[in-house]
Protein backbone atom coordinates (compact mmCIF):
# COMPACT_ATOMS: atom_id res chain seq x y z
CA UNK A 1 0.00 0.00 0.00
CA UNK A 2 2.91 2.38 0.83
CA UNK A 3 4.21 1.84 -2.53
CA UNK A 4 1.51 2.19 -4.33
CA UNK A 5 1.80 6.15 -2.40
CA UNK A 6 4.71 6.02 -3.51
CA UNK A 7 4.25 5.41 -7.44
CA UNK A 8 1.47 8.39 -6.92
CA UNK A 9 4.32 10.62 -5.89
CA UNK A 10 6.87 9.52 -8.59
CA UNK A 11 4.12 10.61 -10.93
CA UNK A 12 3.84 14.10 -9.04
CA UNK A 13 4.38 16.53 -12.45
CA UNK A 14 1.54 14.50 -13.76
CA UNK A 15 -0.91 15.20 -10.88
CA UNK A 16 0.16 18.94 -10.78
CA UNK A 17 -0.75 19.19 -14.07
CA UNK A 18 -4.03 17.89 -13.69
CA UNK A 19 -4.15 20.02 -10.20
CA UNK A 20 -3.23 23.16 -12.20
CA UNK A 21 -5.70 22.21 -14.78
CA UNK A 22 -8.72 21.92 -12.17
CA UNK A 23 -7.59 24.98 -11.20
CA UNK A 24 -7.65 27.02 -14.09
CA UNK A 25 -11.09 25.72 -15.16
CA UNK A 26 -12.48 26.31 -11.71
CA UNK A 27 -11.02 30.11 -11.88
CA UNK A 28 -11.49 30.88 -15.16
CA UNK A 29 -15.16 29.41 -15.55
CA UNK A 30 -15.77 30.80 -12.33
CA UNK A 31 -14.99 34.09 -13.18
CA UNK A 32 -16.52 33.96 -16.61
CA UNK A 33 -19.94 32.67 -15.17
CA UNK A 34 -19.87 35.35 -12.19
CA UNK A 35 -19.89 37.83 -15.32
CA UNK A 36 -22.35 35.79 -17.33
CA UNK A 37 -24.71 35.68 -14.42
CA UNK A 38 -24.68 39.82 -13.54
CA UNK A 39 -25.56 40.11 -17.26
CA UNK A 40 -28.22 37.70 -17.36
CA UNK A 41 -29.90 38.60 -13.78
CA UNK A 42 -31.19 42.04 -15.13
CA UNK A 43 -32.98 40.23 -17.78
CA UNK A 44 -34.56 37.70 -15.25
CA UNK A 45 -36.19 40.92 -13.36
CA UNK A 46 -36.71 43.06 -16.79
CA UNK A 47 -39.82 44.97 -16.84
CA UNK A 48 -40.28 43.66 -20.37
CA UNK A 49 -42.29 40.33 -20.67
CA UNK A 50 -39.90 38.96 -23.35
CA UNK A 51 -36.59 39.32 -22.15
CA UNK A 52 -37.93 38.05 -18.53
CA UNK A 53 -39.69 34.97 -20.07
CA UNK A 54 -37.20 34.05 -22.20
CA UNK A 55 -34.05 34.57 -19.58
CA UNK A 56 -36.17 32.49 -17.30
CA UNK A 57 -36.53 29.97 -19.70
CA UNK A 58 -32.64 29.59 -20.17
CA UNK A 59 -32.19 29.40 -16.65
CA UNK A 60 -34.64 26.71 -15.48
CA UNK A 61 -33.61 24.41 -18.51
CA UNK A 62 -30.18 24.77 -17.22
CA UNK A 63 -31.40 23.84 -13.74
CA UNK A 64 -33.14 21.06 -14.87
CA UNK A 65 -30.56 19.34 -16.44
CA UNK A 66 -27.73 17.48 -15.22
CA UNK A 67 -24.39 18.64 -15.53
CA UNK A 68 -22.93 15.51 -17.17
CA UNK A 69 -25.64 15.41 -20.15
CA UNK A 70 -25.36 18.92 -20.98
CA UNK A 71 -21.67 18.56 -21.60
CA UNK A 72 -22.26 15.45 -23.61
CA UNK A 73 -24.38 18.03 -25.74
CA UNK A 74 -21.61 20.15 -26.15
CA UNK A 75 -19.12 18.27 -26.96
CA UNK A 76 -21.43 16.17 -29.40
CA UNK A 77 -24.29 18.66 -30.27
CA UNK A 78 -21.98 21.91 -31.03
CA UNK A 79 -19.94 19.46 -33.93
CA UNK A 80 -23.61 17.89 -35.65
CA UNK A 81 -24.48 21.89 -36.13
CA UNK A 82 -20.92 22.39 -37.52
CA UNK A 83 -19.01 23.86 -34.91
CA UNK A 84 -15.78 22.37 -34.15
CA UNK A 85 -14.27 23.09 -30.89
CA UNK A 86 -11.31 21.20 -28.99
CA UNK A 87 -12.00 19.04 -25.66
CA UNK A 88 -10.94 21.77 -23.15
CA UNK A 89 -13.30 24.99 -24.54
CA UNK A 90 -15.98 22.57 -25.24
CA UNK A 91 -15.55 21.47 -21.47
CA UNK A 92 -14.82 24.97 -19.75
CA UNK A 93 -18.21 26.43 -22.41
CA UNK A 94 -20.04 24.06 -20.43
CA UNK A 95 -19.08 24.84 -17.13
CA UNK A 96 -19.23 28.42 -18.14
CA UNK A 97 -23.58 28.34 -19.94
CA UNK A 98 -24.21 25.73 -16.71
CA UNK A 99 -22.93 27.87 -14.23
CA UNK A 100 -23.86 31.23 -15.05
CA UNK A 101 -27.40 30.05 -14.93
CA UNK A 102 -27.04 29.21 -11.55
CA UNK A 103 -25.36 32.59 -10.50
CA UNK A 104 -27.82 35.04 -12.12
CA UNK A 105 -30.77 32.63 -10.12
CA UNK A 106 -28.32 33.39 -6.91
CA UNK A 107 -28.09 37.17 -7.79
CA UNK A 108 -32.17 37.17 -8.25
CA UNK A 109 -33.00 35.81 -5.27
CA UNK A 110 -30.58 38.79 -3.81
CA UNK A 111 -32.06 41.24 -5.43
CA UNK A 112 -35.55 40.48 -4.71
CA UNK A 113 -34.57 40.69 -1.09
CA UNK A 114 -33.27 44.36 -1.41
CA UNK A 115 -35.55 46.47 0.60
CA UNK A 116 -38.19 48.94 -1.72
CA UNK A 117 -36.96 51.96 -0.33
CA UNK A 118 -33.84 51.28 -1.38
CA UNK A 119 -34.59 50.94 -4.64
CA UNK A 120 -37.56 53.64 -4.74
CA UNK A 121 -35.09 55.72 -3.87
CA UNK A 122 -32.78 54.77 -6.64
CA UNK A 123 -35.44 55.75 -8.66
CA UNK A 124 -36.29 58.91 -7.26
CA UNK A 125 -32.60 60.14 -7.93
CA UNK A 126 -33.26 59.50 -11.46
CA UNK A 127 -31.53 56.38 -12.38
CA UNK A 128 -32.50 54.26 -15.03
CA UNK A 129 -31.50 51.69 -17.35
CA UNK A 130 -27.71 50.22 -17.12
CA UNK A 131 -26.96 53.02 -14.71
CA UNK A 132 -29.36 51.95 -12.28
CA UNK A 133 -28.27 48.62 -12.33
CA UNK A 134 -24.97 49.79 -12.09
CA UNK A 135 -24.35 52.07 -9.20
CA UNK A 136 -27.86 50.92 -7.13
CA UNK A 137 -28.82 47.45 -7.95
CA UNK A 138 -25.65 45.26 -8.09
CA UNK A 139 -23.19 46.59 -5.30
CA UNK A 140 -25.72 44.94 -2.30
CA UNK A 141 -26.99 42.28 -4.42
CA UNK A 142 -23.38 41.24 -5.16
CA UNK A 143 -22.64 41.59 -1.36
CA UNK A 144 -25.89 39.55 -0.31
CA UNK A 145 -25.08 36.96 -2.93
CA UNK A 146 -21.19 36.22 -1.98
CA UNK A 147 -22.05 33.12 0.41
CA UNK A 148 -24.27 31.68 -1.96
CA UNK A 149 -21.46 32.61 -4.60
CA UNK A 150 -18.67 30.90 -2.57
CA UNK A 151 -20.99 28.13 -2.26
CA UNK A 152 -20.93 27.64 -6.07
CA UNK A 153 -17.69 28.22 -6.95
CA UNK A 154 -17.45 24.43 -4.60
CA UNK A 155 -20.39 23.29 -7.12
CA UNK A 156 -17.95 24.57 -10.26
CA UNK A 157 -15.22 22.50 -8.73
CA UNK A 158 -17.15 19.48 -8.27
CA UNK A 159 -18.57 19.75 -11.89
CA UNK A 160 -15.57 19.76 -13.25
CA UNK A 161 -14.66 16.43 -12.22
CA UNK A 162 -17.46 15.17 -14.60
CA UNK A 163 -15.44 16.38 -17.78
CA UNK A 164 -13.39 13.49 -17.59
CA UNK A 165 -15.61 11.78 -19.53
CA UNK A 166 -14.45 14.00 -22.25
CA UNK A 167 -10.76 13.60 -21.88
CA UNK A 168 -10.45 16.96 -20.64
CA UNK A 169 -7.07 16.46 -18.20
CA UNK A 170 -8.09 17.88 -15.21
CA UNK A 171 -7.85 15.72 -11.61
CA UNK A 172 -9.71 12.79 -11.69
CA UNK A 173 -8.77 12.19 -15.47
CA UNK A 174 -4.96 12.24 -14.82
CA UNK A 175 -5.07 10.06 -11.49
CA UNK A 176 -7.47 7.72 -13.23
CA UNK A 177 -4.70 7.51 -15.79
CA UNK A 178 -2.01 6.82 -13.71
CA UNK A 179 -4.76 4.23 -11.66
CA UNK A 180 -5.17 2.42 -15.29
CA UNK A 181 -1.55 1.94 -15.70
CA UNK A 182 -0.16 0.55 -12.25
CA UNK A 183 -3.70 -0.74 -11.08
CA UNK A 184 -3.35 1.17 -8.15
CA UNK A 185 -7.51 2.80 -7.54
CA UNK A 186 -7.08 3.02 -3.90
CA UNK A 187 -3.76 5.37 -3.62
CA UNK A 188 -4.87 7.38 -6.83
CA UNK A 189 -8.23 8.09 -6.26
CA UNK A 190 -7.62 8.53 -2.44
CA UNK A 191 -5.16 11.16 -3.65
CA UNK A 192 -7.68 12.66 -5.55
CA UNK A 193 -10.20 12.84 -3.00
CA UNK A 194 -7.89 14.55 -0.64
CA UNK A 195 -6.67 16.80 -3.21
CA UNK A 196 -10.37 17.86 -3.91
CA UNK A 197 -11.32 17.95 -0.11
CA UNK A 198 -7.92 20.67 0.28
CA UNK A 199 -8.95 22.96 -2.54
CA UNK A 200 -12.14 23.13 -1.12
CA UNK A 201 -10.86 23.69 2.46
CA UNK A 202 -8.98 26.46 1.10
CA UNK A 203 -11.26 28.25 -0.59
CA UNK A 204 -13.67 27.79 1.81
CA UNK A 205 -11.12 29.59 4.20
CA UNK A 206 -10.99 32.56 1.49
CA UNK A 207 -14.67 32.64 1.72
CA UNK A 208 -14.97 33.29 5.52
CA UNK A 209 -12.93 36.51 4.79
CA UNK A 210 -14.81 37.40 1.51
CA UNK A 211 -18.25 37.25 3.84
CA UNK A 212 -16.92 39.58 6.99
CA UNK A 213 -15.73 41.64 3.86
CA UNK A 214 -19.36 41.29 2.58
CA UNK A 215 -21.12 41.52 5.64
CA UNK A 216 -19.74 44.89 6.57
CA UNK A 217 -20.76 46.60 3.56
CA UNK A 218 -24.47 44.82 3.01
CA UNK A 219 -27.36 47.00 2.32
CA UNK B 1 -34.79 7.56 -33.93
CA UNK B 2 -36.24 4.50 -34.30
CA UNK B 3 -39.04 3.68 -31.38
CA UNK B 4 -36.38 1.36 -29.78
CA UNK B 5 -34.43 4.13 -29.30
CA UNK B 6 -36.78 6.11 -26.96
CA UNK B 7 -37.71 3.20 -25.23
CA UNK B 8 -34.00 2.37 -24.22
CA UNK B 9 -33.80 6.06 -23.18
CA UNK B 10 -36.85 5.19 -20.76
CA UNK B 11 -35.37 2.29 -19.45
CA UNK B 12 -32.62 4.58 -18.17
CA UNK B 13 -34.84 6.67 -16.95
CA UNK B 14 -36.37 3.57 -14.78
CA UNK B 15 -32.39 3.49 -13.93
CA UNK B 16 -31.70 7.12 -12.80
CA UNK B 17 -35.20 7.22 -10.76
CA UNK B 18 -34.85 3.56 -8.79
CA UNK B 19 -31.01 4.65 -7.98
CA UNK B 20 -32.04 7.81 -6.97
CA UNK B 21 -34.56 6.79 -5.04
CA UNK B 22 -33.27 3.98 -2.94
CA UNK B 23 -30.08 6.08 -2.22
CA UNK B 24 -32.85 8.57 -1.03
CA UNK B 25 -34.36 5.94 1.53
CA UNK B 26 -30.80 5.16 2.93
CA UNK B 27 -29.38 8.71 3.13
CA UNK B 28 -32.50 10.20 4.74
CA UNK B 29 -32.26 8.16 8.19
CA UNK B 30 -28.23 8.15 8.17
CA UNK B 31 -28.47 12.11 7.41
CA UNK B 32 -30.05 12.37 10.61
CA UNK B 33 -28.06 10.20 12.40
CA UNK B 34 -25.21 11.60 11.82
CA UNK B 35 -26.88 15.15 12.50
CA UNK B 36 -27.65 13.50 15.72
CA UNK B 37 -24.16 12.91 16.44
CA UNK B 38 -22.66 16.52 15.06
CA UNK B 39 -25.25 17.94 17.31
CA UNK B 40 -24.11 16.07 20.38
CA UNK B 41 -21.20 16.55 22.36
CA UNK B 42 -19.89 13.07 22.06
CA UNK B 43 -16.43 13.58 21.42
CA UNK B 44 -14.99 11.51 19.02
CA UNK B 45 -17.85 10.90 17.37
CA UNK B 46 -19.24 14.78 16.36
CA UNK B 47 -15.64 14.67 14.96
CA UNK B 48 -16.20 11.71 12.95
CA UNK B 49 -18.89 13.00 11.48
CA UNK B 50 -17.49 16.79 11.14
CA UNK B 51 -15.03 15.00 9.19
CA UNK B 52 -17.12 12.97 7.35
CA UNK B 53 -19.43 15.79 6.02
CA UNK B 54 -16.33 17.97 4.63
CA UNK B 55 -14.72 15.41 2.82
CA UNK B 56 -17.69 14.12 1.24
CA UNK B 57 -19.55 17.06 0.79
CA UNK B 58 -16.29 18.45 -1.29
CA UNK B 59 -15.83 15.58 -3.21
CA UNK B 60 -16.90 15.25 -7.08
CA UNK B 61 -19.59 12.00 -6.95
CA UNK B 62 -17.66 10.71 -10.22
CA UNK B 63 -14.35 10.65 -8.47
CA UNK B 64 -16.03 9.02 -4.99
CA UNK B 65 -17.85 6.53 -7.42
CA UNK B 66 -14.60 5.66 -9.01
CA UNK B 67 -13.14 5.02 -5.96
CA UNK B 68 -15.47 2.76 -4.11
CA UNK B 69 -15.74 0.59 -8.08
CA UNK B 70 -12.20 0.28 -8.59
CA UNK B 71 -10.42 1.02 -5.24
CA UNK B 72 -12.71 -1.76 -2.92
CA UNK B 73 -11.73 -4.55 -4.75
CA UNK B 74 -7.87 -3.94 -3.41
CA UNK B 75 -9.27 -4.62 0.28
CA UNK B 76 -11.16 -7.78 -0.85
CA UNK B 77 -14.60 -5.72 -0.78
CA UNK B 78 -16.07 -6.07 -4.55
CA UNK B 79 -19.15 -4.49 -5.88
CA UNK B 80 -20.68 -5.35 -8.69
CA UNK B 81 -21.83 -1.76 -10.85
CA UNK B 82 -25.08 -1.61 -9.39
CA UNK B 83 -24.42 -1.85 -5.71
CA UNK B 84 -21.17 0.81 -5.83
CA UNK B 85 -23.44 2.89 -7.66
CA UNK B 86 -26.23 3.04 -4.64
CA UNK B 87 -23.25 2.88 -1.96
CA UNK B 88 -21.50 6.15 -4.00
CA UNK B 89 -24.74 7.90 -4.10
CA UNK B 90 -25.95 7.08 -0.56
CA UNK B 91 -22.47 7.93 0.80
CA UNK B 92 -22.83 11.17 -1.02
CA UNK B 93 -26.66 12.43 -0.33
CA UNK B 94 -25.89 11.11 3.64
CA UNK B 95 -23.52 13.85 4.20
CA UNK B 96 -25.59 16.34 2.50
CA UNK B 97 -28.82 15.39 3.92
CA UNK B 98 -26.77 15.16 7.45
CA UNK B 99 -26.26 19.60 7.13
CA UNK B 100 -30.01 19.84 6.56
CA UNK B 101 -31.07 18.16 9.38
CA UNK B 102 -28.44 19.42 11.74
CA UNK B 103 -29.41 23.31 10.87
CA UNK B 104 -32.93 22.21 11.91
CA UNK B 105 -31.28 20.78 14.56
CA UNK B 106 -29.70 23.71 15.83
CA UNK B 107 -32.79 26.70 15.26
CA UNK B 108 -34.60 23.75 17.38
CA UNK B 109 -35.95 25.91 20.38
CA UNK B 110 -34.18 25.33 23.29
CA UNK B 111 -37.66 25.63 25.56
CA UNK B 112 -39.17 22.72 23.97
CA UNK B 113 -36.04 20.38 25.11
CA UNK B 114 -36.00 22.58 28.75
CA UNK B 115 -39.34 21.21 28.81
CA UNK B 116 -38.96 18.26 27.79
CA UNK B 117 -36.08 17.65 30.77
CA UNK B 118 -38.78 18.66 33.31
CA UNK B 119 -40.92 16.27 31.79
CA UNK B 120 -38.00 13.52 32.65
CA UNK B 121 -38.27 12.09 29.73
CA UNK B 122 -35.55 9.99 28.66
CA UNK B 123 -32.67 10.07 25.78
CA UNK B 124 -34.99 8.27 23.28
CA UNK B 125 -38.46 10.02 24.56
CA UNK B 126 -36.97 13.29 24.10
CA UNK B 127 -35.50 12.45 20.26
CA UNK B 128 -38.90 10.23 19.13
CA UNK B 129 -41.77 12.32 21.17
CA UNK B 130 -40.08 15.84 21.20
CA UNK B 131 -37.53 16.78 18.83
CA UNK B 132 -38.10 14.41 15.45
CA UNK B 133 -42.00 15.90 15.03
CA UNK B 134 -41.09 19.35 15.02
CA UNK B 135 -37.82 19.00 12.92
CA UNK B 136 -38.77 16.93 10.08
CA UNK B 137 -41.56 19.80 8.81
CA UNK B 138 -38.58 22.10 9.28
CA UNK B 139 -36.58 20.19 7.08
CA UNK B 140 -38.68 19.14 4.37
CA UNK B 141 -38.00 21.67 1.36
CA UNK B 142 -34.10 21.31 2.22
CA UNK B 143 -34.51 17.18 1.68
CA UNK B 144 -37.00 17.82 -1.19
CA UNK B 145 -34.40 20.31 -2.87
CA UNK B 146 -31.69 17.97 -2.46
CA UNK B 147 -33.66 15.07 -3.60
CA UNK B 148 -33.45 16.91 -6.69
CA UNK B 149 -29.67 17.50 -6.85
CA UNK B 150 -29.36 13.83 -6.07
CA UNK B 151 -31.06 12.93 -9.67
CA UNK B 152 -29.10 15.11 -11.25
CA UNK B 153 -25.98 13.67 -10.01
CA UNK B 154 -27.09 10.26 -10.76
CA UNK B 155 -25.06 10.45 -14.09
CA UNK B 156 -21.89 10.12 -12.47
CA UNK B 157 -22.73 6.81 -11.71
CA UNK B 158 -22.52 5.75 -15.74
CA UNK B 159 -18.85 5.65 -15.09
CA UNK B 160 -18.90 2.64 -14.09
CA UNK B 161 -21.05 1.49 -16.99
CA UNK B 162 -24.35 1.82 -15.77
CA UNK B 163 -26.84 2.58 -17.82
CA UNK B 164 -28.80 5.93 -16.97
CA UNK B 165 -30.87 8.65 -18.90
CA UNK B 166 -27.18 9.93 -19.90
CA UNK B 167 -25.67 6.71 -21.01
CA UNK B 168 -28.49 5.34 -22.59
CA UNK B 169 -28.83 8.74 -25.01
CA UNK B 170 -25.28 8.84 -25.39
CA UNK B 171 -25.41 5.08 -26.93
CA UNK B 172 -27.87 5.65 -28.92
CA UNK B 173 -26.28 9.10 -30.52
CA UNK B 174 -23.51 7.10 -31.25
CA UNK B 175 -25.19 4.33 -33.02
CA UNK B 176 -27.14 6.43 -35.61
CA UNK B 177 -24.39 9.59 -35.69
CA UNK B 178 -26.83 11.84 -35.08
CA UNK B 179 -26.15 12.81 -31.13
CA UNK B 180 -28.92 16.16 -30.93
CA UNK B 181 -32.49 13.97 -30.66
CA UNK B 182 -31.58 11.49 -28.12
CA UNK B 183 -29.92 13.98 -25.70
CA UNK B 184 -32.75 16.36 -26.32
CA UNK B 185 -35.48 13.41 -25.15
CA UNK B 186 -33.25 12.71 -22.58
CA UNK B 187 -33.15 16.77 -21.18
CA UNK B 188 -37.35 16.64 -21.66
CA UNK B 189 -37.31 13.28 -19.69
CA UNK B 190 -34.87 14.74 -16.77
CA UNK B 191 -37.36 18.08 -16.81
CA UNK B 192 -40.34 16.12 -16.60
CA UNK B 193 -38.73 14.08 -13.84
CA UNK B 194 -37.69 16.97 -11.82
CA UNK B 195 -40.87 18.62 -12.26
CA UNK B 196 -42.62 15.21 -11.39
CA UNK B 197 -40.57 16.05 -7.91
CA UNK B 198 -41.53 19.85 -7.63
CA UNK B 199 -45.03 19.05 -7.89
CA UNK B 200 -44.57 15.91 -5.62
CA UNK B 201 -43.18 18.67 -2.50
CA UNK B 202 -46.08 21.04 -3.50
CA UNK B 203 -48.76 18.04 -3.14
CA UNK B 204 -47.03 17.06 -0.01
CA UNK B 205 -46.75 20.54 1.46
CA UNK B 206 -50.23 21.90 0.99
CA UNK B 207 -51.63 18.21 2.17
CA UNK B 208 -49.68 18.67 5.89
CA UNK B 209 -50.84 22.45 5.90
CA UNK B 210 -53.92 21.11 5.64
CA UNK B 211 -53.79 18.99 8.28
CA UNK B 212 -52.55 21.42 10.24
CA UNK B 213 -48.52 20.16 10.23
CA UNK B 214 -47.10 22.58 8.64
Amino acid sequence: MKGDFFIVWEHRTQVLDGLYCTLFLLFFSGFASIVLGVLITPLLMSPKRFLRSSSKAFVDAMRCVPFLLFVYLIYFGLPSLGVRISNWSAGAMALILYNSAYMAELMRGAWQQLPTSYIDSGRAFGFTGWKYIRHIILTPVFMRALPMIGNQMIQILKDSAFLTVIAVNELTHELNGIQSTYFIPFASFLTALLIYWLICVCMEFVMSFINRYANERRA
Amino acid sequence: MSSYDYYSILQGALATVSLSLISILFGLPMGLGLAILRWSNLPIFKDVAYFYVSVVRSCPTVTLTLLIFYALPQFGISFEPIPAAIFALTISTTAFNCEIWRSSLIEFPKDQLDAAYSMGLNRWDRMILVIFPQIWRQSLPGLFNEMTLQIKSTPAVAVIGIVDITRAALRVGSNTYEPLPPFIFAIIIYGLIVYAFILIQRYVEARLAHLGYL
